[in-house]
């Protein structure tokens, strides 16, 4: 059998999950499904737009097809979802760069 | 500025998909895919409308010919500049105007195309169907004010005879809707909009109707119809100082160059799914084919646009205007195939915007 990893159509088979844990998957779902409805205090668009760019950083490729095809539902536009990555991308490079600040101190700390 | 057309219509190119039976075969995965996707008149069937009902009709639909000053990549009708042979005559016309006159119940004349302002016989007829006290529909694309000066006065025509224009954007951007039909669309959609604006239209007070409609660029569904409008609002009076009343959130069926679309970029198959997982029992009591009678540039009569365009004609007695029979037409069954999934996604889809 090929083995492979991150087929597209598996998104589909997300909601079996409960079938082996049914009480925790059905109040994730829930839960889910509470966060992404209607416009509350965030509008459809800005959620869609904030989970596209959380898709980005924690890479997961469902989710960047998922977001992307909301995003555009929603009604943004390819500028808008290329900045929202920016965003992500400007915190996940930020994080890494002010851990530099600890190099800076433990390196003056060793040195004379 | 001048168009530039994003290709020619499928049948100038001599595509297999000109062809309505070929198009059916390719939605019930005869030809082309394989993919079976359920029967919609089983899924309908399932809430009790087997066969599917229609009520009186309040809105006579024309479509008036398949002459277009653009070739949009997702038209259901594949117009363009190259159909200059479909159009409606003035005696069909004529016709059109007695039915229309002698139906009480027929409150809305909605007249669309191609571009229903380049048939010779427009004004004519809009005059006429506004005297007769009903409500007249243009379906316009907008650039068409911009395309030829013996069009800049339309504004004021359709002023003068309280016509509701209903015009396509998909996007208020340029990218997205020139994507969609063609370079140069934009910047004339934009005129075309002020120009009307300039009357009067979508501005408060006037009672001069202007509406948006909405089409997603691309294999995806529309979203909020509301919060489109919010967005679309804000974004044209921002950018362009643009006014408008509604913004119609339509979603596009499976049928001539979508469909060629949906299948030259691999999206047939996932387009088709979505649409069925999407499928909302709460949109059939509103479908517009249930109140809607759609008469082709030759005459004949059918449920829907759509259906139109697969001509899959009404089943009746009474399939065209030489022979129009309201008692045949009464209580019909509306002829389904699988491209009625487009409908019934999501919050449902009309010439309106969304049902649900």
């Amino acid at each position: 059998m090929e083995k492979k990893y991150f087929d597209p159509k598996d998104l589909r088979k997300f909601g079996k999950i409960t079938e082996l844990q049914e009480e925790m998957g059905t109040k994730f779902f829930d839960y889910y499904n509470t966060v992404f409805k209607g416009d509350t205090a965030l509008t459809e668009r800005e959620k869609a737009l904030i989970a596209l760019a959380v898709a980005h950083t924690v890479q997961c490729p469902y989710c960047i097809d998922a977001y992307t095809s909301a995003s555009l539902e929603k009604g943004a536009d390819e500028e808008q979802m290329m900045e929202a990555v920016h965003v992500a991308a400007a915190i996940k490079g930020g994080a890494a760069l002010v851990f530099s600040v600890q190099m800076m101190n433990h390196a003056e700390r060793l040195s004379m | 500025m001048a168009i530039k057309q994003k290709s020619k219509s499928l049948k100038a190119r001599g595509n297999n998909l000109s062809d309505s039976f070929f198009q059916l075969n390719v939605l019930n995965g005869k030809d082309i895919v394989d993919s079976k996707f359920p029967g919609f008149g089983d899924k309908i069937a399932e809430i009790g409308h087997r066969p599917l009902k229609t009520n009186p009709v309040e809105i006579f639909q024309l479509n008036i010919g398949k002459l277009c000053n653009q070739t949009c990549s997702h038209c259901h009708v594949d117009a363009g500049p190259d159909r200059k042979e479909e159009n409606m005559d003035r005696a069909t016309l004529e016709r059109c105007l007695q039915i229309i006159a002698s139906v009480p119940t027929i409150t809305t004349v909605d007249i669309t195309g191609g571009a229903p302002e380049m048939n010779a016989h427009f004004r004519w007829f809009v005059e006429e169907v506004s005297a007769l006290g009903k409500q007249v529909i243009d379906r316009c694309n907008l650039t068409i004010l911009c395309a030829n000066p013996k069009y800049h006065d339309l504004p004021e025509f359709f002023a003068k005879n309280k016509v509701q224009v209903v015009s396509s954007l998909p996007y208020f951007s340029k990218k997205r809707t020139d994507s969609q039909r063609g370079d140069g669309v934009f910047e004339d959609s934009i005129k075309a909009l002020q120009m009307l604006n300039a009357v009067g239209y979508g501005k408060e007070g006037t009672g001069l109707e202007l509406h948006l409609v909405y089409n997603p660029s691309g294999a995806f569904l529309p979203g909020s119809q509301e919060s489109l409008q919010a967005e679309f609002k804000r974004q044209l009076k921002r950018k362009f100082d643009i006014d408008f009343n509604m913004l119609f959130a339509i979603t596009n069926l499976p049928i001539a160059r979508f469909l060629d679309y949906l299948l030259e970029s691999g999206n047939y198959e996932e387009y088709m799914q979505k649409l069925v997982e999407a499928y909302n029992p709460g949109t059939v009591d509103g479908l517009m084919c249930r109140n809607t009678l759609s008469i082709s540039w030759d005459g004949f009569i059918y449920d829907c646009d759509f259906n139109q365009m697969l001509d899959l004609k009404v089943a009746s007695t009474s399939q065209h205007i030489d022979d129009f029979d309201l008692d045949a037409l009464k209580d019909r069954n509306v002829v389904v195939n699988q491209h009625c999934y487009g409908c019934t996604a999501g919050a449902g889809s009309s010439c309106g915007g969304e049902i649900a």
